[in-house]
This record gives C-alpha cells, sequence and structure tokens, in this order.
C-alpha cells in the first residue's frame, strides 16, 4: 500500500509479520505486541530492524521498555471512527518520548491525517489518499487550539507571546 | 460577549474552505456517502427524514443582534423561513440543500459563527445557564470558560473520534439552570480560599440508560481545569465501549467501572501528566477572555421602576406576561426577559425570519445587543431595564412572542419526533400541542405554577423526557404509538430520573392524564406556593399514578 512519509511518497521497507506467521529471515518486520512481549529478547538480537504494530486496545505503555530499540510504531486504525489509535500517538510522543517513525496505518483516510499528524504520526499508509491531497490535509489550518504532539504553536502560546 | 480575534477568525474562515472541499469532493463521487459521513457530521449536517439539516453552534446560547439577525436571513434565503432552536442551546435548519451549506457557513463566519462538532462523536457545543452574567444567584459568569473550554475542545487532535458524543455543560449558580447533572460532563465554578476552580461531574446523560452524574473532583483549580478535562477524556477515549453505540456514552464506562476506578482512572492519568504534556492555561489566556465578558454599563436605577407598575396595574396581559417571564437581575432596576417559543399550538423552539429580527431589534434597542437560547427551547434577553418592559413586552405581543408562560405546563421541551426524526417511533409535537390546549387557559395555567412537561419521540430522550417533572416517552407497540408517563425527574442541582408510573398510553389519553395529574396536585398541595415538584416529592408518586389510570 502507498505509504507517505515526512511529506514523500515513501518505499515501504517493513514487512508485518501477523502471530500466526513465520518470522522470516530478513528484513525489517513489525510484530504484534503480543509478540514483541513475548519473544522481545529474541527479536531484538536479530540483526535487522524491529517494528511493532499497535491494536487499540494495546497499551502504549507496555512499549516503554523496547522505545529506543524500536525503529517504527505502527498503529491500526481498524476503521477510521476509531479514535484511540491518536490517544495511543499522543501517549508514545510526548509521555513517553518515543522518537522514531510513527505510521498510522488500517482505514487511514485524508480527512483524518490533520488530526493524526497532531497527534505525531509521521507516516500515513494509505490507499484513499495521494500525496497532494495528504499535503492539503496538512495544511488546511493555519492556527491551533491545542499544544499537540507536533510542532506547532498554539493559539494561547502565540496570544500571550512576551 | 466574545468577539473572535484574528486567530479565531482564520480557523472558521479555514473551516469554511475546508468544508467546501469535502462537499465539491462528496457531490463528484470522490468521497463515498460514508466516508463523508463523519465529515458533515461534524460540521453539523445531517441526513434527515426529508431534507439535510444543519445546526449551527451557538456557543453557551449566546447571540448578538448581528448574529440573530444572519442567521434570520439564512431562514429566509436557504430554509423555509423558519429556524428550530434546540435543547443545546443551537439552532437547526431542516430544509437546506447540501451544496447551499458552505455558502451559509461563509455567511455565518462573517459574523463569527460556524457549525462546528455540532454533531458527530466529539466534543460538542458546550452549554451554560441563560442567566449567566445576569442571575442574582451567581458567584460569578461562567461564560468566560465556557468560551475557553469551547476553544480548547475546537479541532482537539486526539478527541475528534471519541466513542460517542460528548457533552459538556458549565454553571456557577446555586440553582442549576444548565442541567450539569445530566451531561457528559458538569462543571460547577466554586471559590475556594480566594482561588476559582471547578467541581466536575462526569456521566450524565438521558438517553436510553439515564444516569445523574457522579462527583469526581470536588475543586479542580481554574489553571488546571483544561488538564483536568484532558485526562477525562483520554480514559474514556481509551476505554468507553465501542462494540455498541448503545453503551458507547461515558455514563456506561463510569457505571461499568465503578464511581471509585473511574475516578481512581482519571486522577492517575491526571499525576501521570508531565509538565511539557500540560496545556499550562496562561493567566493572561483567562484574563483575555474575562475581558470580553464585562458587565455591560448599567444605568443607576431605582429597584422599583414607576413606569413598570404603572403599566401592571393598566394592563393585566402585561402583568401577567410581567408575572411569568420576568427573573431577577442582579442589577438593581433591570430583569432577565424571556421570549417564549412555545405558544400554544406552536412548534416548540421554533422561530421565524420575521421573530428573529424582531428579536434582534429589541436586543440592540433595549438589552445590550445580547440574546440567549435557552435549553428549554426559549430566548433570553438577559439585561432590560425595568423602565423600558412594557415597550420590549408591546413589540413582542405584536410579534407572537409574548406567551406568559416560561417554566409553566404549557413551555414543554418536545423533540421534533416523527413528523421529522428518522429515529423517532412515535409523534411528539402532535401530543405535546394536545396538552398545551387542555392548558391553554392563562388563569388555570398561572394557578399551576412552575411544572415542566418533557415529551420525547422515542427512547433516545431528546425532549428529555427522564428530568421532566412530568415526562412523556413515545413507543411504538407493534405499530401503534403508546405513551408512558413518567414521574418526578428533574435536571436542576437536585437531579433525578422520573419514575415509569405505569402501562403506555393512547396518544388521545395523554391529555386527560395530565389533567389529572395536575388537577391532584391543585388538590393535594398545601398552597398554591408549593411547587408540583415539592409536593410530589412530599405526597409520593402513588395518587398521582391513580390519577392517570383513573379514567371514568
Amino acid at each position: 500500500m502507498p505509504l507517505i512519509k515526512d511529506g514523500t511518497e515513501a518505499e515501504d521497507t517493513w514487512t508485518f509479520v501477523s502471530d500466526e506467521d513465520e518470522l522470516s529471515t530478513g528484513g525489517c518486520i513489525s510484530v504484534t505486541l503480543a509478540r514483541l512481549t513475548q519473544d522481545g529478547d529474541t527479536l531484538l538480537s536479530r540483526n535487522t530492524q524491529l517494528g511493532v504494530r499497535l491494536s487499540p486496545e494495546d497499551d502504549p505503555a507496555a512499549l516503554e521498555p523496547f522505545l529506543d530499540r524500536l525503529a517504527l510504531i505502527e498503529v491500526d486504525f481498524p476503521k477510521y471512527t476509531d479514535g484511540r489509535g491518536y490517544s495511543q500517538a499522543q501517549l508514545l510522543r510526548r509521555r513517553y518520548g518515543y522518537e522514531g517513525e510513527l505510521r498510522a496505518v488500517g482505514h487511514v483516510l485524508r480527512d483524518q491525517i490533520f488530526y493524526m499528524n497532531r497527534s505525531g504520526f509521521d507516516a500515513y499508509e494509505t490507499a484513499r489518499a495521494d500525496l497532494n491531497s495528504v499535503m492539503e490535509a496538512l495544511s488546511e489550518y493555519s492556527a491551533v487550539y491545542q499544544p499537540g504532539a507536533d510542532d506547532r504553536t498554539s493559539v494561547h502560546a502565540l496570544r500571550h507571546k512576551s | 460577549m466574545y468577539r473572535y480575534d484574528e486567530f479565531d477568525a482564520r480557523i472558521v474562515k479555514e473551516r469554511v474552505d475546508q468544508f467546501r472541499g469535502q462537499v465539491d469532493r462528496r457531490l463528484s463521487g470522490e468521497i463515498l456517502e460514508d466516508e463523508f459521513k463523519p465529515l458533515r457530521l461534524q460540521n453539523g449536517v445531517y441526513l434527515q427524514l426529508h431534507a439535510y439539516m444543519l445546526r449551527v453552534a451557538i456557543p453557551y446560547g449566546q447571540l448578538s443582534s448581528r448574529q440573530l439577525r444572519r442567521l434570520a436571513v439564512v431562514a429566509r434565503d436557504y430554509d423555509r423561513g423558519y429556524g428550530h432552536f434546540t435543547t443545546r442551546q443551537n439552532i437547526q435548519f431542516n430544509w437546506v440543500g447540501l451544496k447551499d451549506i458552505p455558502d451559509i457557513l461563509e455567511s455565518l463566519a462573517e459574523v463569527e459563527m460556524h457549525a462546528i462538532q455540532t454533531s458527530g462523536n466529539c466534543i460538542r457545543n458546550v452549554t451554560s445557564d441563560h442567566f449567566a452574567g445576569a442571575a442574582a444567584d451567581e458567584l460569578m459568569d461562567p461564560r468566560p470558560w465556557c468560551e475557553i473550554i469551547r476553544q480548547w475542545s475546537t479541532f482537539h487532535p486526539e478527541f475528534a473520534f471519541l466513542p460517542r458524543k460528548f457533552k459538556i455543560a458549565v454553571t456557577a449558580a446555586e440553582h442549576d439552570r444548565a442541567a450539569i447533572r445530566v451531561h457528559d460532563i458538569g462543571l460547577h465554578i466554586r471559590e475556594k480560599d480566594g482561588v476559582t476552580g471547578f467541581e466536575v461531574l462526569v456521566g450524565g446523560g438521558q438517553g436510553r440508560t439515564p444516569h445523574i452524574a457522579a462527583l469526581v473532583n470536588d475543586f479542580v483549580p481554574e489553571t488546571e481545569i483544561l488538564d483536568y478535562l484532558e485526562a477525562i477524556m483520554r480514559v474514556y477515549n481509551r476505554h468507553g465501549r465501542r462494540d455498541n453505540k448503545y453503551k458507547a456514552r461515558i455514563k456506561i464506562l463510569v457505571a461499568e467501572l465503578g464511581h471509585e476506578a473511574f475516578t481512581r482512572q482519571v486522577n492517575e492519568e491526571y499525576a501521570a501528566q508531565r509538565s511539557h504534556e500540560k496545556i499550562d492555561l496562561p493567566e493572561d489566556e483567562i484574563e483575555r477572555v474575562n475581558a470580553y465578558f464585562a458587565p455591560p454599563e448599567f444605568a443607576d436605577k431605582p429597584a422599583v421602576s414607576k413606569g413598570f407598575e404603572r403599566a401592571r396595574a393598566a394592563d393585566p396581559a402585561f402583568a401577567r406576561w410581567a408575572e411569568a417571564n420576568l427573573h431577577p437581575h442582579k442589577v438593581p432596576g433591570y430583569a432577565s426577559v424571556t421570549i417564549s417559543l412555545k405558544p400554544v399550538g406552536g412548534v416548540p423552539g421554533d422561530a421565524t425570519d420575521a421573530q428573529m429580527m424582531v428579536a434582534a431589534h429589541l436586543a440592540e434597542t433595549y438589552a445590550f445587543d445580547d440574546i440567549r437560547v435557552t435549553h428549554a427551547q426559549n430566548l433570553v434577553l438577559a439585561h432590560v431595564a425595568l423602565d423600558d418592559l412594557y415597550d420590549v413586552y408591546r413589540e413582542l405581543d405584536a410579534a407572537g412572542l409574548a406567551t406568559p408562560n416560561e417554566s409553566r405546563i404549557t413551555d414543554m421541551i418536545v423533540c421534533p419526533g416523527l413528523d421529522y426524526c428518522n429515529l423517532a417511533n412515535a409523534r411528539s409535537i402532535p401530543v405535546g400541542q394536545a396538552i398545551q390546549e387542555v392548558f391553554k387557559d392563562p388563569d388555570y395555567e398561572a394557578d399551576i405554577g412552575k411544572l415542566h412537561i418533557n415529551i420525547s419521540g422515542c427512547i433516545n430522550a431528546c425532549g428529555h423526557h427522564h428530568v421532566g417533572h412530568i415526562g412523556v416517552l413515545g413507543v411504538d407497540k407493534k405499530g401503534e404509538e403508546f405513551y408512558q408517563i413518567t414521574l418526578g425527574g428533574r435536571a436542576d442541582e437536585k437531579a433525578v430520573v422520573g419514575d415509569i408510573a405505569g402501562p403506555g398510553l393512547k396518544a388521545d389519553d395523554v391529555p386527560g392524564a395530565v389533567k389529572r395529574i395536575v388537577d391532584t396536585y391543585r388538590d393535594l398541595r398545601t398552597s398554591s406556593e408549593e411547587r408540583f415538584i415539592d409536593a410530589l416529592e412530599r405526597i409520593g408518586h402513588e395518587p398521582f399514578k391513580e390519577a392517570i389510570y383513573a379514567a371514568d
């Protein structure tokens, strides 16, 4: 599926391996939280980069011990109406300080991407929005009322900068 | 009242452009109805039984005359010459075309209005006391806090796709006119050791499973309230149920976790916030917003107005209206005026474009340019000099806006019901009108005094039947409409969900049953000073239930 990352179309070098599937021998793989917590040491000792895919009910706090060794966290939106991924992203970025790639996967639509970006996502795997429309979606608002996990300055701060 | 600064104006303008693009993409087929739905919903656009409906936000029910005039123009140019004021202090236009909505929103943006988050599973319009800034019994004006919360909740990136809609109400008065205990979050402004803060109630709501909100924190200082709200919202967003939309409101989460466990989770989340996660609402910002709500320049007037007393003595109809529709003001020589949108036989909450123009003119001429929408679907002129009341009354009367029934039995909250709504099981407006017919004699109605009848056409309870002193709920039984009566509900500081009185009645039997309830009250009350709801509490429901089924 097309990947948009850091404002450009990017090659996807990652493979998600579900719990039922065998781990491939090489390449960058992402696994479920369950697999990561079970086989973390083995997985991390592999000679390739490791990522994890969170389901909406997963608690991002469980990733804390792994964060500095993860190169990718995917947050799954099984339906765009399920907004739990926004809280997961905010927690990962702002509370736990994760700095690697944070990718929205699943039902990712153009008009959700602004919120995703503000919540800390920097990559979007989507078949429903091309690069132009993603960039457009990200620039629709020039001011925001809340601090977020992006680099926008909130209106509060702009109003009262001394 | 609040005025947009450059940032507010820009955000609302950008919203119009964004929505125009979304409508274009929908009309061209680029996005599917299913994907368009949450976009239009977050902008107040519903697909109703007959047409698209547009719900425009009236933040905490506050309007200027310029804004009300613009709403009148929208009603005239894009709808069928009227608008419908809602129990969330908003206005709905029931007959607009989808293609016109971007133009309507652009026109509203010119007068600092929008339809942002008036529907959808997000934080909705913040509601408040319709006598805010005027009521003698308030600690302070709650509107600045409503505005601060409005801004914080607007396009909040984390809370745009909640399990379900989310409603916040704020009051600062001991007598709760904002129904905060039946909101997802109810905030009561308090003062402690010279610091302003909030009592925080969570998990109230109506619908299928009514709940009265639980106390989660008895005092959160003002500078921390947004951070505390974030903690509540995050617990809800992460843990609220998403498997069943009827169990998705925060009231169900509070009930299923239990009050204590829910409170603990919120407090843990709040305690875990690191300093850079805090919103840190600047004191300067609180001051900036407060300045917009500084009291108007009231004249120095005696508490008694000779002109008002003279007119009252001379014109019994005016005296009757003044008796019913005035509310005490904190400044001597002034009153707050309720403009009833509940004429007998009318549609509760509807106003024509011409009526809106009259209310706007009166607000501008006599009431410091300040109009409120109440959650009981009436309008209020918050600050009118007693000396001007007779002039105001005569203009209202000429426009069909002087029904003397504020908080009385014909001043009902009624949902649109089967006549408009695709969720409804039964009609509600005609039932309300039939009840009004029974009580239309103004002397009879005045004798009954304060009594709230609320009518819903289905269990979603948009007509607030659970918290009506007398509630009426329409249900469908094998294709026939039946109406269940509830007794003893209330939405104020003593909020309680009404008791179902017994089996449902046919529509034709409802007015007679209500009349028997009311006449039982008149027989049993200690004096006309004892209100219906107080008599019910003192005596118990039994005699009233018997009265319902005592048809001859």
